[in-house]
């Protein structure tokens, strides 16, 4: 191959390779974008570990912190666990609902998980994974951050911490209502 | 080979993988997703050969290539649950995959779409095969006509009358 023509065609083949893959493996694959960002939060009606009535319509007006967990996930939901009651207790009084769904779990491994956390939100198992497709969860931890108007607004994959969850609410209740 | 024939057969390449690229279909996120609960006419009977079929084309979300007709997950018979669902309640395979889609985002899907970026992992291989063919197709071409009349005509005249010589020595030894 000693042509022009063809001395360039090894270059001109690696080189869209290479940086397909400079591309590829600076991307993380677990972070998928998800397409409800900005869309209207989808409704649900499930029943508290309590035996309360809990649905998203009830709660419109008011800033939704969403977040899915189970008992089994660890470390990542025993690591956020603390931190959602500590958001909850801050922000209870300034129109923020803290809300946990509770998913492919045990009901006895989740209420101990409860009672070791002491959690004093709303927590409530979707036995048939139904809320978790509907806000299209691959796995636990997820939460979801949802504006007075019902829309979903930011997703957090992982454990949640007081400076993310503090930062999201904040900007959520600066809007106006 | 010809030049003729080369660029024929890429241009029949060439043409080939643009119409096949046309004709792709439309994508599934088209019809839309109807997401409110709507009246479920009386029990519509769900053909269990659809489930799977629809299922298969969903990516397990918590394992690793799996359909969700494949994975023993809790995750993916709860899916499985939804679609067998839906179906029942009168949607088609795409408003399925739709509602998936509208959740999920394509990556639902273990089949990129035909259209928009993801076309390009369908495209790509046929267009590195045809260039690899045109490639060849030229290389071969070039190959095979070396030897009709450059390389003899390279010998130094000396060095052939050497050669003639000595085999005629070696016949008469």
């Amino acid at each position: 191959m000693k042509t022009p023509a063809l001395k360039w065609a090894i270059p001109a083949a690696v080189v869209p390779v290479l940086v397909l893959l400079a591309y590829g493996f600076r991307t993380d694959p677990r972070e998928i974008p998800s397409p409800l960002l900005g869309r209207p939060a989808a409704a649900f009606s499930l029943t508290t570990f309590e035996g309360a009535p809990l649905s998203l319509e009830a709660l419109r007006g008011q800033v939704v912190m969403l977040n899915f967990w189970a008992s089994w996930c660890i470390p990542a939901c025993y690591d956020e666990a603390p931190a959602l009651e500590r958001t909850w207790r801050a922000y209870k009084d300034k129109g923020v609902m803290v809300v946990g769904v509770n998913i492919q779990d045990k009901e006895e491994a989740a209420r101990e998980f409860l009672r070791r956390f002491e959690h004093s939100f709303p927590n409530a198992p979707d036995p048939r994974g139904r809320v978790s497709v509907d806000y299209g969860v691959y796995g636990v931890p997820e939460t979801f951050f949802i504006d007075r108007k019902g829309r979903v607004r930011f997703k957090h994959v992982g454990a949640l911490t007081d400076e993310i969850a503090r930062r999201q609410l904040d900007a959520l209740l600066e809007e106006p209502s | 080979m010809t030049r003729g024939f080369a660029s024929a057969a890429a241009a029949v390449m060439l043409v080939a993988v643009v119409g096949w690229a046309a004709a792709a279909p439309p994508p599934a996120a088209a019809p839309p997703a109807p997401a409110a609960i709507k009246p479920a006419p009386a029990a519509i009977k769900v053909d269990e050969q659809i489930v799977h079929e629809v299922a298969s084309q969903l990516r397990c979300v918590v394992c690793q290539n799996l359909s969700v007709a494949d994975s023993p997950s809790e995750t993916a018979k709860q899916m499985r649950a939804i679609v067998r669902e839906r179906l029942a309640a009168g949607d088609n395979r795409e408003q399925v995959l739709a509602y998936f889609v509208e959740k999920y985002g394509d990556w639902i899907l273990l089949s990129p779409p035909k259209s928009g970026f993801t076309l390009l992992v369908w495209v790509v291989p046929f267009v590195g095969l045809g260039i690899g063919l045109v490639l060849v197709a030229v290389v071969v071409r070039r190959w095979s006509r070396r030897p009709q009349g450059a390389a003899p005509s390279q010998l130094d005249p000396a060095v052939r009358e050497r050669i003639r010589r000595e085999m005629s020595e070696m016949d008469h030894s």
